[in-house]
């Protein structure tokens, strides 16, 4: 395959239709990006007439009121707020858990981790009404904790097991050894496992920030509080009361998902290797 | 009930298979046992709340005809899940989730595999492709669909310039019962293709390259080496993202609300959204959760089968 590269004939037709098509694909792509982009600094007059090209006018202001609003910065701060507290609580639970599966054998293992395992079966969606009901009941409807403790339950199966797998391959001897000296189980894992674990701790955060970050159903089900929007549920309000002025609500996404890109730029290696992640070794 | 049971379980093992706290090898008893009973605990006890009861609560539910406010009394057995086997918008669903998979399998697999094998390869760009393509996936469901909201839109949209462009009257694609669940499926290809591929990418790269090698020594050609190795040798990664794409067919919901809200005239939904505008936004409890049991039903059923069949070996 990479002999295109090494023997470069004068003419090659399978590499220009190579080039075609991975061109075609990257405007596939593109070109509603760069639209949604560029949209958001025209005018509706502009837009409806020029959706593709660059702005004759830089409107500014549209991101800029946008950016001064108080309403985007909220919007911004509860995401966080509840993915923060997704990715910590899952980290802290899951990583226990998944040590005591690697390290600790017990009547009852096995059978424990396959009960955990059920969750990656079936999508949240489908108990949300008994869900909701039992959130409710708990009174964390209208709070942070009401969407961020689901959250936790459902990305636990898949992160106990990419956890589970990494702290197995610590290797055993080192723990014999730990314990023959006085350490305990759980300094054993404060000290030992956790310090050794930080890619894939990097890797389970990650896909738990990017699930939690972009969640729309729950936070949907279980927040009525405008105040407490995280911004998915924001944008979506936003679009209702802006309906047509599509140049608005271009610059108000665009705003928004770049969090989500600037974080995938910087932690590209985290985000792709979480996310398929799971699926290599399921 | 079930997780008392299951939590005091290891409890009752460590005691009967531990031995003196003496003994030189092996870890001491009590160092497990208190590690099980502190760090077992909150996940079990969490995903036991939140996942497990909910859906045995949900087959509970699905027995009655229950708004949500006080206790469910209306006891009404299984009408539920025949009220909701004849409302025709849960076939237009259950065929929308199953145009999903197949343009899944006919569409985005292959497309995802063509990429992946031209970008596996080292050259200048393949990396900067490889991201571009993933980016989509990782931008939330909700900021697609608005997107594609503004592509398609009939006065204001790409699409609607270019027909104005030919001098044709633009298609108001989300709004017409004939398009829109095709427009919903173009998007669906372009926020996901990306993740088939990475998927392909990390096989090809993780591949045993001298089987390839050996190939093209005994005089295969590049498409027979495809063909007969490189395909052959993916089977595990094709299967697994026929599952994923299966899997996230039934589960989607995100991306219809900001594009179609399921509609109109119920000729997008899927069968979360389904769920959503007929169980959840007008708290119809019983009806709701019967919808989220016959979704439970076709996950897990579709999940083991598919193991069973195709995943034997993983």
């Amino acid at each position: 395959m990479s002999n295109a590269q090494t023997t470069r004939a004068p003419f090659d037709p399978a590499v220009l239709f190579k080039a075609i098509f991975l061109f075609v694909v990257a405007v596939f792509v593109l070109v509603p990006l760069l639209a949604t982009v560029l949209g958001g600094f025209k005018s509706l007059g502009e837009l409806r007439v020029n959706p593709f090209g660059l702005p004759q006018h830089w409107e500014w202001q549209n991101y800029a009121d946008i950016l001064f609003s108080a309403r985007y910065w909220q919007l911004l701060r509860n995401s966080l707020i509840i993915s923060t507290l997704a990715v910590t609580l899952t980290l802290i639970v899951a990583s226990m858990a998944a040590f005591t599966f690697a390290h600790v054998r017990f009547y009852g293992s096995s059978m424990l981790l396959s009960y955990l395992t059920l969750g990656l079966l079936f999508p949240a969606a489908t108990a949300v009404l008994p869900l909701f009901i039992k959130v409710r009941d708990l009174g964390l409807l209208d709070t942070y904790f009401g969407v961020a403790l689901p959250q936790v339950a459902f990305s636990l199966a898949m992160s106990v097991l990419l956890l589970r797998r990494f702290f197995k391959d610590i290797p055993y001897e080192l723990l014999e050894a730990a314990l023959v000296d006085g350490c305990s189980y759980i300094k054993f894992f404060r000290y030992v496992t956790l310090p050794l674990s930080r890619p894939i701790l990097a890797t389970v955060g990650t896909i738990t920030f990017v699930n939690s970050w972009n969640a729309y159903l729950l936070p949907l089900v279980m927040l009525n509080t405008d105040a407490l929007y995280p911004w998915p549920l924001g944008i979506m309000v936003y679009q209702g009361e802006y309906s047509s002025e599509w140049h608005l609500i271009l610059a108000f996404i665009t705003l928004t998902i770049l969090p989500t890109i600037i974080l995938f730029l910087l932690a590209q290696k985290h985000i792709v290797a979480g996310l398929t992640a799971g699926a290599v070794k399921g | 009930m079930v997780a008392r049971r299951i939590a005091s379980s290891p409890a009752i093992g460590v005691a009967e298979t531990s031995f003196s706290p003496l003994a030189v090898r092996g870890p001491r008893w009590d160092g497990r046992f208190t590690v099980v009973i502190l760090f077992l605990p909150p996940a079990l006890l969490l995903f036991t709340l939140f996942v497990v009861l909910p859906i045995g609560e949900a087959a509970w539910y699905s027995a009655f005809n229950w708004n949500g406010f006080g206790r469910p009394t209306n006891w009404i057995g299984f009408d539920n899940y025949r009220f909701v086997l004849e409302t025709r918008a849960f076939w237009l669903a259950l065929r929308n989730n199953g145009l999903i998979i197949a343009v899944s399998l006919a569409i985005q697999l292959p497309l995802a595999l063509a990429l992946a094998l031209m970008l596996a390869e080292r050259f200048r760009g393949a990396v900067a492709l490889r991201m571009l393509f993933f980016m989509p996936y990782i931008l939330a469901e909700i900021a697609t669909g608005l997107i594609f909201s503004f592509v398609y839109d009939g006065d204001y949209g790409l699409v609607a310039s270019i027909w104005r462009a030919f001098g044709a009257e633009p298609p108001h694609l989300l709004a017409s019962t004939d398009t829109a669940m095709l427009a919903v499926l173009i998007v669906i290809v372009w926020k996901y293709f990306g993740f088939h591929m990475m998927l392909f990418i990390a096989a090809l790269q993780s591949l045993d390259k001298s089987l390839i090698e050996a190939a093209r020594i005994d005089g295969a050609t590049r498409s027979q080496t495809l063909r007969h190795v490189v395909i052959p040798l993916l089977y595990p990664t094709i299967r697994l993202s026929v599952f994923f794409a299966i899997i996230g067919s039934l589960q989607l919901f995100d991306l219809v609300m900001p594009l179609t809200r399921g509609g109109p005239a119920d000729s997008s939904n899927t069968m979360v959204s389904f769920l959503y505008n007929n169980g959840i936004s007008r708290m119809r409890v019983g009806y709701g959760s019967a919808i989220g049991v016959i979704l439970f039903v076709i996950c897990v059923t579709f999940a083991f089968t598919y193991k069973r069949w195709f995943m034997r070996d993983e």
